[in-house]
């Protein structure tokens, strides 16, 4: 009944905080799995999350948060990836909904602007006969097109609030009703000596141009959140699914782990898995920012979302939903773009202050027109207290920050750099140091042979068959040097050997009887314990020694037979991206475990000349915290596994992985590919929103600080300059829209660049 | 200074008054929603020109569910922004969204997409 098996299973992943060891992980996956209602659990220590397969009619995600929170440790609801997908499809829809009546709106009022000024210019403007014809051209204007300013302004003021739209509605409102009562009862003003002038075409072009303002503004809004969109876009509607041979298209919900799914070239990858059969290459550059295609061959990791190029295979799905890459980077992206930078706290308490201050300088302009100004002095002061309301611009600096911040950690997740938040934004850009934990961000974090010497008359006389001995050994060693031994014997065809008595003296090598003799494969204080003289090959010890290698001594039956220099190769571009973290201003500083000599000359090969070697790991946050005692902003590049706490302690942690491999979650910055290039790319994003960020700021306040003054008449006592209301209201849509362009600008961000 | 002068100075300084008792004193008596105790805990607020209540007392550390209800069309308040939860919503117009969250003990801020249309969470031990 597979009905029933695909309705009834739900799977979510929960944050999970406050797990510090694997006793931890182990006891919230047990209270999980002895819940009623969940199939199977899977809590993830370095991820910090559990997922879940539960029925949902047994039990509820907010359920199994509680079940985990009764064991002590922290958990949140997930967020689910469906409510916001269908969220920001809602949003679009509801603003090109708001987009068409904002056009039908500027429509009519660009018209009877148009009319207004027309009858201005053909002379007839100032018949009693033409100011009727005009009211009645403004009403629908104010009454349809502009109606909504003075709703909201209602409905904000009713709750003691104030926002553009109070400023717009008191604006128009004051010119349009002065100038109704003018045309209505203008032989009562005339009768006193007043001149009859009305504002209509005034109050017609200030809300066209409001409109046209608000128009291009939801429109480069949209463009904020875009890359979102294109994220969430990725995921294919349905998978292949083989089943006992038999190919079957089903939904991507219906998709289940252990499914075993056929991807054809051209095809995206519908969920994270093992490939099990045939081989291919897939580009990940949407999700990693790696422009060439990654090759793939059975038993490697493919991601969702991701694209086949060439090979046709298939793959056993691993995680599916919420659980997988890709959802786990929109949820962070969207998390990053709902955080607040903290640069945005001055312009919050601007905000919050702007609209009533300025109402009160509207006040103060009309009585001090009314006072001291020029005859007719009432309708200066009217037409001055208009302009200030008109030209003060709130939006402007409520879009200065997040709008930036948004385009920003968009732009970054497409180049597969994670920026967390507004927070590690900022804090990016101030950073003077950057220390590399060298294992996995500088070299590669797979040790490999990079050299073979063999002793004279021991016996062994070939590189494969000293390699095949010294694996034998070396496989029942969990040693990462010597994974690179058995590989290298492997690769060159040298297996086969059986191994018998094994020892590892701690910190020595390893020892056993391989076909009868007995193999010794370590350092130098293992031929020492042995009486092994190293002496025939200590030249050349030394020689790979110097190049950074770790050299590992081979004896057969108490003689020595050779070497083998093992090294981490450095990365092709470590090299690059210190020498363009140098020419940003950055200090680079390289943390290790090494020995100061491996340390040194990896250093010294990309150019890094601060080290710290025979670090432990759990000194490592020791270190850090030195570094910024010395008065430095330090980052600290690391796998985000065995050095979390170093990133946490960092001013700014920046987690690098590899596709499925990286712990997304650790860190302020996540790296989505293993190129230290993208530490470059992070800080170089991150000072370019911020540079975006201090624009955006200093001309919403500049804008402000000299438009309202000016248009309150300060210009006028001098230089006899005044603003008109209309020409205030193109400044104020100008102001807004300019600075949302202005963040938009950092979708054009490249990581190429040099500044 | 004529007589038109003082009156009309006199008003303006009496508007200036009131504007700034109206929006900044007036509007801060604070409309509290508690919420009950055990279980989740929901609170309805009404999106519309503000946030009715706007200032929410809760219990720290249980799971807490903002139920939006945005009953207007103005874009000002299309979003809601909980940035100390990392929360960024859209509030479709006429509906109700709900978000959830669990506060340590403080106080945080819900605000609008830009910050004008602020409310106030209080989260306390054993409210």
């Amino acid at each position: 009944m597979p009905d029933t098996l695909t309705s009834a299973t739900e799977s979510c992943t929960i944050p999970v905080t406050g797990m510090t060891c694997a006793a931890c992980s182990g006891r919230v996956q047990r209270t999980l799995e002895r819940t009623e209602g969940v199939s199977s659990a899977n809590v993830n220590l370095m991820t910090g999350a559990a997922t879940v397969a539960f029925d949902p009619a047994v039990t509820s995600a907010e359920r199994l948060v509680e079940t985990i929170r009764s064991t002590g440790y922290g958990a949140e609801l997930p967020v689910r990836e469906e409510s916001s997908e269908a969220l920001l499809n809602a949003q679009d829809a509801a603003r090109s909904e708001e987009m068409t009546d904002l056009r039908r709106k500027l429509a009519l009022s660009v018209a009877v602007g148009v009319i207004a000024m027309a009858l201005a210019m053909l002379d007839i403007g100032s018949g009693d006969a033409a100011r009727y014809a005009l009211l009645a051209l403004t009403l629908p204007v104010v009454g349809w097109a502009g109606r909504h300013f003075y709703t909201r302004a209602w409905a904000a003021f009713r709750h003691h609030g104030a926002d553009m739209n109070t400023l717009i509605a008191v604006g128009t409102g004051a010119a349009f009703v002065y100038s109704a009562v003018v045309t209505l009862w203008d032989d009562w003003f005339a009768a006193r000596g007043v001149e009859p002038h009305v504002y209509y075409e005034a109050v017609v072009w200030i809300i066209a141009l409001v409109l046209l303002g608000n128009l291009l503004e939801a429109r480069a809004k949209r463009q904020t959140s875009g890359a979102i969109r294109r994220l969430i876009g990725l995921r294919p509607a349905t998978a292949r699914v083989v089943r006992d041979g038999l190919e079957e298209e089903v939904p991507l919900a219906a998709l289940r782990p252990g499914q075993e799914v056929l991807v054809r070239p051209g095809e995206t990858v519908p969920a994270d898995g093992l490939i099990v059969d045939g081989t291919s290459n897939v580009d990940e550059s949407m999700l990693t920012g790696e422009p060439i295609p990654v090759p793939k061959h059975p038993g490697d990791q493919v991601i969702g979302a991701t694209l086949n190029r060439n090979g046709a295979f298939r793959f056993r799905v691993e995680r599916v939903g919420s659980g997988t890459v890709l959802s786990r980077i929109i949820r962070l992206v969207q998390q990053a773009q709902g955080s607040k930078a903290p640069i945005q706290r001055l312009a919050d308490r601007i905000s919050a202050v702007f609209v009533p201050v300025v109402l009160s300088i509207a006040i103060a302009t009309f009585v001090v027109w009314f006072d001291v100004g020029p005859a007719p002095a009432y309708l200066h002061a009217l037409v001055s207290a208009v302009t200030v309301l008109i030209i003060a611009c709130p939006c402007a600096m409520g879009l200065a920050v997040p709008t930036a911040v948004m385009v920003a950690t968009g732009r970054g997740a497409e180049l597969g750099v994670l920026i967390k938040g507004g927070e590690p934004l900022e804090r990016s850009q101030a950073l003077d140091t950057i220390v590399f934990d060298k294992t996995g961000t500088i070299t590669e974090g797979r040790p490999a042979v990079q050299a073979v010497a063999l002793a004279d008359g021991s016996g062994v006389s070939r590189e494969v068959d000293l390699l095949g001995l010294a694996a034998a050994v070396e496989r029942l060693s969990e040693h990462p040097l010597a994974e690179a031994i058995v590989a290298e014997a492997q690769r060159r065809g040298a297996t086969g050997h059986e191994v018998a008595g094994f020892e590892s003296p701690t910190g020595r090598g390893v020892l056993g009887l391989v076909a009868g003799r007995r193999v010794a494969v370590g350092n130098l204080a293992l031929l020492r314990d042995l009486g092994v003289d190293p002496g025939p090959l200590a030249t050349r010890a030394d020689a790979f020694a110097a190049q950074g290698w770790t050299p590992m001594y081979v004896a057969v039956e108490q003689a020595l037979a050779g070497l083998i220099a093992v090294a981490d190769p450095v990365k092709p571009t470590s090299a690059e991206a210190v020498g363009r973290l140098a020419r940003l201003g950055l200090d680079t500083v390289m943390l290790t475990g090494d020995n100061p000599r491996t340390a040194e000359s990896v250093a010294r090969s990309v150019g890094i000349t601060r080290v710290l070697a025979e670090v432990p790991p759990d000194r490592k946050l020791d270190e850090i915290r030195r570094l910024q005692e010395e008065g430095r902003v330090v980052a600290m590049v690391g796998d985000g596994l065995n050095d979390a706490p170093a990133l946490a302690r960092a001013d700014v942690g920046i987690a690098m992985g590899t596709g499925t491999d990286v712990a997304i979650e650790a860190g302020a910055v996540t790296l989505m590919r293993g190129d230290p290039l993208g530490v470059v790319t992070a800080i170089r994003l991150a000072r370019s929103a911020m540079r975006v960020i201090q624009q955006n700021l200093f001309w919403a306040f500049i804008y402000n600080v000299i438009g309202i003054p000016v248009a309150a008449g300060v210009l006028y006592p001098a230089f006899g300059l005044r603003l008109t209301p209309a020409m205030a209201a193109a400044a104020m849509a100008v102001s807004s829209v300019s600075v949302v362009t202005n963040s938009l600008r950092l979708r054009r961000f490249s990581p190429g660049g040099s500044s | 200074m004529t007589s038109a002068q003082l009156v009309v100075t006199l008003a303006g300084l009496a508007a200036i008054a009131w504007v700034n008792w109206y929006f900044f004193i007036a509007g801060r008596t604070p409309v509290i929603a508690s919420v009950g105790q055990g279980g989740a805990q929901r609170v309805r607020v009404e999106v519309k020109g503000g946030y009715v209540p706007a200032v929410i007392r809760v219990r720290a550390g249980s799971p807490v569910h903002l139920e939006f209800h945005r009953d207007e069309t103005n874009p000002c308040t299309e979003e809601v922004v909980l940035p100390d939860f990392g929360i960024r919503t859209f509030l479709p117009a006429h509906r109700t969204t709900a978000v959830s969250f669990t506060p340590g003990e403080g106080t945080y801020e819900f605000a609008c997409g830009m910050g004008m249309v602020r409310g106030t969470i209080i989260a306390e031990r054993g409210a």
